[in-house]
């Protein structure tokens, strides 16, 4: 986002001219000082100043935040101002008072202007209900508490949110949410540092570093705000969250700039910092957080627009109506006019009308007698429907979600339809489509692979049981007592947090605080705690347990097997090549406690140092001739460091640092001062547990990998790290550099001192295709280059497969570099660090430089848990005919990897992808691309495209790579910076057209402004139906962007839920909201909708349903009945209005001439008509309900009796009370005439004839999709749908390879689609099928390792069963009968799910556990003992408990 | 967890899961043929049912119905409805002496409320007919036709809806204040010379007339001719003499007067459309029945009768 600041001026509010003329800066001082003197240093913005000074509140924004759209006062004025914008409501208002003209001669206007205003009162209602609960939200946020420095009492005191003003010091303690954008002055943090969370604005739940300005770290004393005279200059508001510029003057003039780690911004959380003082810069709207979020949007269906567009329609047929007799009355009226006739009747005056004035008044008066041609209830009844769609749809019980105990919410109630009209899904990444729940998987050391089956046991487990309550059998003992200790660190924690944090808090807002403080980042039991592979155990505990004996020889290291040097390299690399911060959950950080006593501990220990050596690498002033003399010494002061561990003295240091010292003990020594430790005597544990705070969750699961081989990080300092081993004990490694991760350079690198072998050690993480080229290349001569060869060759195979296990994957590696090479080294490093200009670039060639001739250590495969079924899901919406588009700030390789695990990537797929540096290089990548994928479009050789692909671009550095293998369709990737430019005017276009052409699409390191603009210009330049969804507060402009938003609630905070539309608890879910209800909805109101034009009806509009739902999830290609409008389509409409003219004719006509010639009155002539027209509204409503439900039947004969018993009553109550209407005792009278009775059979039927038969034909002869779908869905009704297959689902792990395969879920529905046509041949296609499965069933059970005997019996058992399904099959299948619940006869689907594409050995864990635990169910269902039981805790509903199935399991092992 | 009961999953109804107990018809042609068969096969024989009934009704057996017709009155024209005040009919004094607006300009002449006010009352039909029946060719004596003047309006009409003016002292004492409507002859309390119950607001002629036509072309019962006994046709065969008192005026609307006489069916009087619409309707029917029947056997789609499914 390279703006201008000057072009972000739009969100500024007008007139405030003042501040234009200033510039593009803003002047911010304290609040504290007295107003300023006539000698103002800043130049240019003394007036300002004043006027800045003496009424900061009208100027600045203040910190109130207001979303609603009214006041009390301008409520009703505004409101029906907006309703008026609704045509409709124009017309039915005007048509109201229209009645009210007296030449019109309408009967009893009073009554027209009833429901007009029912309507707006009730849509008033609404939007006053709506604005009120966003008042209160306001209210709610605007009356938080923070401290805010009083110039008064010369303290800091407790104010309200919407009090802070630009200018004011405000201090902020740990876990607070930061209340507007802050300048960080001072923090409690030694090193001057400040740790945020900004999930709530990008989604990243790590945590970042903000850094107080320079100058002020320094401060010795406690920061006083009174002092502050220094002024602030900076940018005016913008909405980019990515940068901050600005400079702060200081009395002596000096300047100092300022940077984006410098501003906290508005709606992120305090982390790891007790306390931390600041200047507000931005308040209220002004702040980046706020000016992201464009305003919530009035949002309107597009049935609702296309049905506006027919309302119109039918006005001009009104018209066109009212014109025509207009027309034809005055030509009536002149025949007469001379004669006068005797039902002439004259004006008052005696004068006769003219012919002309009477069509004008005829005119009038035939658009009030057609109005209702344009349903007036047609908006009340379709917000009527809607609200029990929503309801419905609130209570699916298969969007409801256990773990969270939450259901699908639906918050905006007029879009239910578009849900079956989506054409585009825009989804977040993290916590959508994952968990954001990083799990150590697998690793290679030295060309060894530890697979940790144990560990991948244990999350096939956790899958099972999430619930907190349930008692899991585990794999040891010990594992459950951490799992224990967790949970009651995490509740102690909870309180704690709550406790300090909300002082004065109402319980709404401790709610919430605990729900933050909950949501730390990533410290769910699942990545925490990891079972260690035994082997690989064991070799970690024999390299700790020889070094610990020989650590004091010269060479500790070199004694050691290759092989094991690597094993312990490599742990040592993962527990330190990272930033992760070590915390205690006893928040906050005692660190902070030492402050006070000495001035800092990272500056004493250097002080310490100093003591042994005179001079140290790390500080950059340190002159490098020195190196070599100091060599010696420096060992010595090294060793003594890490070898005087029994030194009381730097042992009482040790422990003040933080981390009470860790009581393994093995060491020898415990903790000699309980003093230190304030939480000890209620921490039942000895092992205090610690907590690793990481910038990416994949490096915190890494940590605690390591941390499960005993190789614990226990402290990290700025130029210190601290791992603790058991036998070792406490391995303290100097750190000299740590060369921070970038996207270019795919890899991070720390520089170290290693304590044991005193050698200058880099160690090195990153992508495995950037490290594996940077190895040491080492001829293929010798035994040992030989060796190392191999084990590359080993761990590039390794790799290849985890990368197909859609795990991540690092590569580790490791360098040591000789003093000499890291003196040279260093050398251009610190040109680099203090160079001015391209400062960056130069530390990137050096990091470049030292990053070369790595050492592979070995490789890890992370998983970035997929939550449940999104593989799964996505694949159903692509049937569907959804276009995906992941729009992520997260970095573009995680990104890929997750949509190549949730099967959004294949990996034999072209990816373009799009990294441009400049607008014209975007331009140019663009069009290169545009031709080749055209190229590849227009001749079809999938040879040619291999070869042609390469575009090749590379400016500068950035790699432009473009993976090439002939697919169906390429997918896109694209990164937010190519994005901003591929946005812009002029590149949209190419740009869509690209993004159009593929597959799918992935935007990385998009702003939440960028994800916005996406889906803006996809809705606005495709037409297309949106749909965005996501959790975070990043996504929240999207959401409120497309065209329906959905959140997903529980992880993140509330705003994506509240800015949402609905809200589902997991990604998953989206499937049958979409497909399912999405479908039904659209076609409900549809229907309804081309029915209303015609007549009012609510019950179809709610309950009916035209195919099942299993028949929906089945066949998801269904859907695209939706995105293409089939079933509200103008055709469609203009059909319905000629059929409706036809039964109006019949209606008029059959009446008009069996009364023809007779003494028929008026009353007693129209009731029949009304009857009759009631009748054929009926009798229509039949023809199109699909579904009839008792209560359609009830609401049929309900509308009957009511239309009797009201006509009877009305017209029986009073004689002369409705002038000039005196229908009295007519519908007694008709009842009584045989005649009437004759007319409401005959013309109802003969209305309905041509409709019915059409529809016959239609169905006969060109069915559509659906009507196959529901055809084929009545021919095999639903089984209900049992344990068997609920288990199946509940043992698909998120792993993407036991994924049901598309042509797996596909074959049973293309037999449902076939066999309309034919019986016969689906007959046979059906056992066949099963007959597969069987086959692929056996192989499994060759193929598969048995373990136990229970799983052999499990398995022998489901073989049993699935050769069952054949005969059942072929008895089922001819005669269609109702199935029974038995397990025999529910054969087939299950057969179906088993018929799996792969059971490859990788994924024989998961597969294993779903057939034992189908084998448990099949002993269940043969033992006639087990079944009440079965049948009470299973009922035949999906979503099972999960104790249920534990349960099961483990009565199933009882059983066996 | 432990409290599900306090969870917030939802219902597992039928209803709130949508999982109702369904009848899914599927319209294609096999499901539907039976539909036009069974109606072609009822409406046929409803038709010919109507349709000989119809015919048969005879005109002068029975109780006769005397009828005048007017063609091309358009009684339902909408100002013209509109131009009464039921009030006043239903015997309200206040009314009857301050009408109601929808009665204008046939509200007030000279100063005095009319009553009844409004058009309609206004254009009632004042002709009147007598029927005599030429008893014997050779002898010119005409024999008057008995004619009943009540009888011919609803009795709820005649009883509720309409009603004169409260009061003990004669209709013309009760009407003092009014005037008779300006296309009137007499006033309202001399309707019928013969019975003073059959007069003022409750007159039946007068009622039959205010029961507006719903069509421009209508009849509306004049005279009841009661059969005296079963032995005798009510109008025996005979030359018929008829006298009409020619008051009314049809040219000004291009209408045409007539006088029918008509006995009644259960049914109604005699209108041939509802039987030939139904044997119409049926044969239709029919007809497409064996269409469907015909595209059912080409296509043969296996489409089941429908049955209940969940």
């Amino acid at each position: 986002m390279q703006r201008e600041s000057g072009s972000a001026e739009e969100p500024e509010p007008p007139g405030r001219r003042w501040r234009r003329r200033e510039g593009r800066t803003r002047t911010v001082r304290s609040n504290l000082l007295p107003p300023p003197s006539a000698e103002d240093s800043v130049a240019g913005a003394t007036k300002g100043e004043r006027l800045q000074r003496l009424g900061c509140v009208q100027h600045l924004a203040d910190n109130r935040l207001k979303t609603t759209k009214y006041t009390l006062l301008s409520f009703l004025p505004k409101n029906l101002f907006e309703q008026f914008h609704r045509l409709a409501n124009v017309y039915f208002v005007f048509i109201a008072l229209l009645n009210f003209v007296p030449a019109v001669n309408a009967f009893q206007p009073g009554l027209a202007l009833a429901p007009v205003l029912f309507i707006l009162a009730v849509t008033a209602f609404k939007d006053l209900w709506e604005d009120y609960s966003r008042y209160r939200s306001d209210h709610e946020i605007n009356h938080l508490g923070c401290l805010v420095f009083s110039r008064e009492e010369k303290k800091y005191v407790n104010r309200f949110w919407k009090e802070i003003r630009v200018g004011d010091f405000v201090r902020l303690r740990c876990n607070e949410i930061i209340p507007a954008d802050i300048l960080l002055l001072s923090s409690s943090d030694p090193d001057g540092l400040c740790h945020i969370e900004t999930a709530n604005l990008d989604g990243e739940t790590n945590l970042k570093r903000r850094q107080v300005v320079r100058g002020f770290s320094e401060l010795v004393s406690e920061f006083n705000p009174l002092t502050f005279t220094s002024v602030i200059e900076c940018e005016k508001p913008n909405n980019d969250l990515t940068r901050f510029r600005g400079c702060i003057i200081h009395d002596n003039g000096k300047k100092a700039g300022l940077y984006k780690e410098n501003l906290l911004l508005r709606g992120c959380t305090i982390r790891n910092t007790e306390a931390v003082v600041g200047i507000v810069i931005y308040a209220g709207h002004e702040t980046k957080a706020l000016l992201n979020n464009s305003g919530p949007r009035y949002k309107r269906s597009q049935l609702e627009r296309q049905m506006n567009c027919d309302v119109l329609w039918c006005v001009l047929l009104l018209v066109c109506m009212s014109l025509f007799s207009a027309v034809g009355h005055g030509l009536w009226v002149q025949r007469y006019q001379d004669k006068k006739a005797l039902f002439d009747v004259p004006e008052s005056d005696g004068s006769s009308l003219s012919p002309v004035t009477a069509a004008v008044y005829s005119f009038l008066t035939m658009i009030i007698v057609l109005q209702v041609l344009i349903p007036i209830s047609l908006y009340v009844s379709i917000e009527i429907v809607k609200v029990c769609q929503v309801y419905f749809i609130n209570q699916d019980i298969e969007l409801y979600d256990e773990e969270t105990d939450s259901q699908l919410q639906c918050r905006a109630l007029n879009i239910t339809e578009d849900l079956g009209q989506i054409q585009y899904i825009f989804s977040d990444k993290t916590g959508t489509l994952t968990e954001n729940k990083m799990v150590f998987r697998r690793c290679t050391v030295s060309g060894i692979e530890y697979s940790h089956d144990a560990n991948a046991q244990r999350l096939a487990r956790y899958q099972e049981a999430d619930s907190e309550e349930e008692e899991v059998p585990r794999g040891g003992s010990s594992q459950r007592g951490s799992i224990g200790s967790h949970q009651s660190v995490r509740i102690l924690h909870r309180s704690q947090s709550t406790k300090s944090y909300w002082r004065t808090g109402s319980r709404a807002e401790a709610k919430r605080a605990s729900m933050l403080s909950k949501h730390t980042a990533f410290s769910s039991p699942m990545e925490k705690d990891i079972t260690p592979d035994p082997k690989l155990l064991e070799k970690v505990s024999e390299c700790d347990r020889y070094l610990a004996i020989s650590r004091h020889q010269e060479h500790p290291l070199a004694q050691l097997s290759p092989e094991l040097s690597d094993v312990f390299d490599f742990f040592i690399a993962l527990t330190i090549c990272n930033t992760v911060v070590v915390t205690s959950p006893d928040q906050p950080r005692q660190k902070v406690r030492v402050r006070f006593e000495l001035k800092s501990p990272v500056k004493t220990i250097e002080d310490f140092l100093r003591r042994f050596t005179p001079s140290r690498l790390t500080s950059g002033c340190s002159s490098i001739g020195s190196l070599a003399t100091t060599k010696s010494s420096h060992k010595s002061g090294c060793s003594f460091m890490s070898t005087l561990s029994n030194d009381s003295m730097l042992l009482r240091l040790e422990e003040r640092l933080g981390q009470p010292a860790p009581a393994i003990d093995s060491n020898g020594y415990s903790t000699p001062a309980d003093s230190w430790e304030p939480n000890s005597p209620q921490e039942p544990q000895p092992k205090q547990e610690l907590r690793f705070e990481a910038e990416s969750p994949d490096e915190a699961a890494l940590v605690y990998a390591a941390k499960a081989y005993n190789c614990a990080l226990v402290d990290r300092l700025h130029d210190q790290v601290s791992v603790e081993l058991p036998h070792l004990g406490r391995l303290t490694f100097e750190l000299l550099h740590t060369l921070g991760f970038d996207s270019i350079r795919k890899r991070m690198s720390v520089v170290i001192r290693h304590p044991l072998t005193d050698e200058i050690n880099v160690y090195t993480k990153g992508a495995d295709s950037v490290v594996m080229d940077l190895l040491l290349p080492c001829s293929s001569d010798d035994a040992r280059g030989k060796h190392q060869n191999k084990i590359r060759s080993k761990t590039q195979n390794y790799l290849n497969l985890y990368a197909m296990e859609g795990l991540r994957t690092l590569c580790i590696a490791k360098r040591v570099l000789s003093k000499e090479e890291y003196a040279c080294w260093l050398q251009s490093h610190l040109e680099a660090e203090s160079s001015v200009d391209n400062r960056e670039e130069l530390l990137f060639q050096s990091a470049i430089r030292l990053e070369t001739n790595l050492h592979l250590l070995g490789a890890t495969g992370i998983e970035d848990r997929l939550q449940d079924g999104v593989p799964e899901t996505i694949t159903k919406l692509r049937q569907a005919g959804l276009q995906i588009w992941v729009l992520t700030g997260d970095k573009q390789e995680t990104a890929i990897n997750i949509a190549y695990a949730c099967k959004l990537l294949d990996h034999d797929e072209e990816v373009i992808t799009l990294n441009a540096e400049s607008q014209e290089a975007c331009a140019a990548l663009l069009d290169q691309c545009l031709h080749h994928v055209q190229s590849r479009g227009s001749h079809r050789p999938p040879e040619k495209t291999e070869s042609s692909v390469n575009v090749g671009f590379s400016p500068l550095y950035l790699a432009s790579t473009t993976t090439t293998v002939s697919g169906p369709s390429p997918s896109l990737v694209i990164d937010g910076r190519s994005l901003a430019y591929a946005l812009e005017k002029n590149l949209e276009d190419k740009f869509l057209f690209l993004a159009k052409q593929c597959r799918s699409v992935l935007c990385c390191r998009s702003t939440p402004l960028q994800k916005s603009m996406v889906v803006k210009l996809v809705r606005s330049k495709l037409k297309a139906m949106t749909l965005a969804i996501g959790d975070g507060a990043n996504d929240v402009s999207m959401i409120q962007v497309a065209d329906v938003g959905v959140g997903i609630s529980g992880q993140e905070g509330m705003q994506a839920v509240m800015a949402s539309d609905f809200a589902v608890p997991r990604f998953r879910y989206l499937e049958r909201l979409l497909i399912v209800h999405g479908h039904w909805c659209y076609s409900r109101l549809a229907n309804m909708v081309l029915y209303f034009f015609y007549k009012n009806t609510l019950v179809t509009g709610v309950l009916d349903k035209d195919v099942p739902a299993h028949v929906l999830l089945l066949k998801p290609q269904l859907y695209k009945s939706g995105q293409n409008m089939e079933e509200y389509r103008p055709r469609a409409f203009w059909l319905n209005m000629v059929d409706a003219a036809f039964q109006s004719l019949v209606c008029f006509f059959i009446p008009y001439l069996a009364y023809y010639d007779s003494d028929v009155d008026m009353f007693t002539w129209g009731t029949p008509i009304t009857a009759i027209a009631l009748f054929t509204f009926l009798l229509h409503l039949g023809i199109e309900t699909r579904t009839w439900t008792w209560l359609n039947w009830t609401a049929c004969v309900f509308s009957i009796f009511l239309f009797f018993t009201v006509a009877l009553i009305y017209n029986a109550s009073c004689a002369t009370c409705y002038p000039p209407s005196n229908p009295y005792w007519t519908m007694h009278t008709l009842l009584g005439d045989p005649v009437f009775y004759l007319i409401c059979l005959i013309a109802p039927i003969t209305a309905l004839l041509p409709r019915l038969f059409f529809k016959a034909l239609q169905g006969s002869l060109f069915p559509t999709q659906l009507q196959l779908a529901r055809q084929s869905a009545k021919k095999f009704p639903k089984k209900p749908k049992t344990h068997k297959e609920i288990l199946v689902q509940k043992h698909f792990p998120g792993d993407p390879k036991t994924e049901l395969s598309e042509g797996m879920t596909m074959s049973p529905s293309e037999t449902l689609s076939k066999d309309c046509a034919s019986e016969a041949s689906q007959n046979t296609q059906q056992p066949s099928c099963s007959l597969k499965t069987s086959r692929e069933l056996s192989t499994v059970d060759i193929s598969m390792p048995l373990r136990e005997d229970t799983m052999q019996e499990g398995l022998d058992a489901q073989a049993l069963g699935s050769s069952r399904p054949v005969e059942a099959v072929l008895e089922a299948c001819p005669e269609d009968s109702k199935r029974k619940p038995t397990s025999t006869s529910q054969e087939p689907p299950l057969s179906s799910l088993f018929n799996l594409p792969s059971f490859g050995s990788l994924n024989w864990i998961s597969s294993l556990s779903m057939v034992s635990g189908l084998g448990s169910v099949f002993q269940f269902s043969r033992s006639s003992l087990h079944m009440d039981k079965q049948d009470g805790e299973f009922p035949p509903s999906p979503p099972q408990p999960d104790q249920d199935l534990h349960g099961l399991q483990g009565q199933a092992t009882d059983y066996f | 967890p432990g409290g599900t009961t306090k969870t917030r999953r939802p219902d597992n109804t039928a209803f709130k899961q949508q999982r109702l107990p369904a009848w899914q018809p599927f319209l294609t042609a096999g499901t539907v043929l039976p539909t036009f068969f069974i109606i072609g096969l009822i409406f046929i024989p409803i038709g010919i049912g109507i349709f000989v009934t119809s015919n048969n009704i005879r005109e002068i057996e029975g109780n006769v119905f005397m009828y005048y017709g007017l063609s091309n009155f358009y009684q339902n024209h909408r100002r013209y409805v509109k131009s009464r005040d039921d009030s006043q009919l239903n015997g309200d004094r206040s009314a009857l002496l301050n009408p109601s607006k929808e009665c204008e300009p046939y509200r007030r002449n000279e100063d005095k409320p009319i009553a009844p006010c409004g058009a309609i009352a206004n254009s009632m039909f004042n002709d009147t007919l007598e029927l005599f029946l030429v008893a014997n060719e050779s002898d010119p004596t005409l024999m008057l036709i008995p004619l009943k003047r009540r009888g011919i309006a609803w009795w709820t009409d005649k009883n509720v809806k309409f009603r004169n003016p409260p009061g003990t002292e004669s209709l013309k004492e009760r009407f003092k204040d009014t005037t008779h409507p300006v296309n009137w002859l007499k006033p309202v309390y001399e309707l019928d010379p013969e019975d003073e119950d059959n007069n003022g607001f409750i007159n039946e002629d007068f009622i039959v007339w205010m029961r507006t036509a719903a069509l421009p072309t209508f009849r509306k019962l004049y005279r009841l001719i009661e059969r005296k006994n079963d032995l005798h046709p009510t109008l025996p065969a005979g030359r018929y003499y008829l006298n009409i008192t020619y008051n009314y005026p049809v040219h000004s609307f291009d209408g045409r007067k007539r006088m029918i006489l008509s006995t009644v069916s259960w049914m109604g009087g005699k209108n041939p459309f509802l039987g030939i619409a139904y044997i119409t309707i049926g044969s239709i029917s029919f007809l497409l029945g064996v269409v469907l029947l015909v595209i059912n056997h080409k296509y043969r789609n296996s489409s089941n009768t429908a049955d209940i499914t969940i």
